[in-house]
């Protein structure tokens, strides 16, 4: 198999023969093809988001702040003055689901950034010679994205059952849960993505999240119930992917009625959408 | 050039073959005709100045730039239709300082052998062998941020070794580095390519490298290729034509010279007109920052 080498090898401390040195470098490894692509990609993504997890934990630990604050000042207030109408739910309970999707969205719309960063250091250049499919690149990104919001989402359910949300603890829901957060993330971060391929600086992408946050917050049902909102607004949260996220979440969590079905049909459409968009526009950051 | 055992059959296929590539960003034409053929084997070396369109044609053989169907093949595969196939033949490293500091210096390149299907039975034996095969090893598990410029450029070349590749494209590996970063990376470009019998191509500014380091070059201006050859053969050319032009004892040319002949300037003063030199420099300023 492996022929004499043109020259000798090159005085080296090492004892060991390239033959042997190099044994596995000779090999190519044998090609996933077909629909195994894709999961292992996600995987290949998600395992770097950990391990820079591991490395580094402020940002798990500052960005629980705000949630906690959310959840605390607004949360314990509004549960007191009964400003809004949450029927039986006390409105603790009611805004708990709201604030995990809400800082799990604060997660994902700045994604774009290291995307961005990633083409500036040639990390996106790199992977774009890899055998990945842009398609698949930018699922195992935005599923990557999702791996920060499940931990945001699992501090955020932790201080609301600490401060006494009725939460359920069923582990089929939770997986529920889990499956909501993820597809919310992944159309968030996707959202970002695109926008990045489209400004394609960060400070641009940074002006437009800023701008582009707030609205979808506050023309969501996180924070009061649709039947509280002028027509208008009402309009604004029905093309609101947040809104069906914060739906199924509150479903799923503290038992209102939801719309489990639509939510998830939603959520999967748009996640599939932003895939679509923001690896078509991929190519721009490649350039 | 070396046998190597990628090289099956009779029939020698080239590593690359690019015929009448040409690329134009708008209206200013990167690349212009360029025709190429690179042996199984050997390092060859791509050389020119800022602008001359070595990127965009190391960018089209590695399937970042579409171009048409017949124009572009890496070992008999289009890269037009046959685009994965390609990849998966690729090690790439590019210009700019592109690992994460992210992370260490072993989960840098495990990365990579992930995307490459690397199954987990064999990830960690693979990942220590391209990580010892760059003089890594001790430093595997230390984060990449720490790593001095030299060190960065090495764990690319792991990080592109890992998946086995037939073709390492590397862009400007020593751009930015000091003289003894440049030697060692280059000793370990050598000292694999000996070992594993891979095909190098490399571009590079630096003359003196392409003349010590590369079994044969191409040198680009303004977007084609002005002459190609072993440093040599290219060196032997330019006396030769200067005995012609009557010259009877001309002095033995450095490569600089041979370039200086076929672009008719030197490297440091490119054209007017070359397209990207803004954004070149700015690239180039970047990795130097990184490299410190």
């Amino acid at each position: 198999m492996s022929a004499a080498p043109a020259a000798p090898p090159p005085a080296s401390a090492d004892p060991l023969p390239p033959e042997e040195r190099y044994a596995l470098l000779l090999t190519p490894p044998q090609a996933r093809s077909g629909w195994r692509v894709v999961p292992a990609r996600v995987a290949a993504m998600c395992a770097v988001e950990l391990q820079k997890l591991r490395h580094d934990r402020t940002e798990l630990y500052t960005r629980a702040v705000q949630p906690a604050l959310w959840l605390l000042i607004f949360g314990e207030t509004f549960t007191r003055i009964h400003a809004i109408p949450t029927g039986h739910v006390p409105y603790l309970d009611y805004l708990a689901p709201g604030i995990i999707a809400q800082s799990a969205m604060f997660i994902a719309i700045f994604y774009g950034i290291m995307i961005i960063w990633e083409r500036d250091s040639g990390v996106l250049t790199k992977l774009l010679v890899t055998p990945t499919p842009r398609a698949a690149l930018v699922t195992g990104k935005a599923f990557a994205a999702g791996v920060k919001a499940v931990i945001q989402a699992v501090v955020v359910i932790a201080i609301a059952a600490a401060l006494g949300v009725a939460l359920t603890w069923n582990p089929l829901r939770l997986l529920g849960v889990l499956a909501v957060v993820l597809l919310g993330s992944a159309f968030f971060s996707c959202l970002s993505m695109t926008i990045a391929g489209i400004v394609l600086t960060r400070d641009r992408l940074m002006g437009i999240g800023q701008a582009i946050t707030m609205p979808l917050f506050f023309g969501s049902n996180a924070l009061y119930p649709v039947s509280a909102m002028p027509g208008w607004l009402q309009a604004v949260s029905t093309a609101n992917p947040l809104s069906y996220q914060v739906d199924a979440l509150r479903g799923l969590l503290i038992g209102t009625p939801a719309h489990l079905g639509t939510d998830l049909a939603v959520l999967v459409a748009a996640a599939v959408l932003g895939i679509a968009s923001a690896a078509s526009l991929l190519g721009r950051l490649a350039r | 050039m070396s046998p190597s055992r990628h090289t099956g059959g009779d029939e020698p296929v080239a590593a690359v073959r690019c015929t009448g590539l040409h690329y134009a960003f708008g209206s200013t034409k990167a690349v212009d005709g360029v025709d190429l053929e690179v042996e199984p084997g050997e390092v060859f070396g791509l050389l020119g100045p800022n602008g001359a369109g070595k990127t965009t044609t190391i960018r089209a053989i590695t399937t970042l730039l579409p171009v048409p169907p017949g124009v572009v093949g890496v070992f008999g595969h289009d890269a037009a239709r046959q685009r994965m196939a390609v990849r998966r033949l690729l090690g790439y490293v590019p210009q700019q300082l592109s690992a994460d500091g992210s992370l260490t210096g072993e989960e840098n390149v495990a990365l990579f052998a992930r995307v490459f299907d690397v199954p987990r039975r064999e990830r960690a034996a693979r990942v220590a062998q391209a990580l010892d095969a760059v003089g890594l090893a001790s430093a595997a598990h230390r984060m990449a941020a720490t790593y001095s410029g030299g060190m960065v450029r090495r764990l690319e070349l792991a990080q592109a070794l890992v998946s086995a590749p037939r073709l390492l494209i590397l862009d400007e590996p020593t751009i930015g580095l000091d003289p003894i970063a440049r030697d060692s990376v280059w000793d370990r470009i050598t000292e694999i390519r000996t070992g594993t019998g891979m095909t190098v191509l490399v571009t590079t500014h630096s003359m003196e490298e392409a003349d010590q380091r590369c079994d044969r070059l191409a040198l680009m201006h303004r977007g084609r290729i002005r002459a190609l050859g072993t440093p040599a053969e290219l060196k032997a050319g330019l006396t030769a034509h200067r005995r012609e032009a009557g010259e009877a004892e001309p002095p033995p040319p450095s490569l600089e010279d041979v370039f200086r002949h076929f672009s008719g300037s030197g490297l440091d003063e490119p054209g007017p007109d070359e397209r990207g030199e803004f954004s070149d420099v700015r690239r180039t300023r970047r990795t130097a920052s990184r490299v410190g």
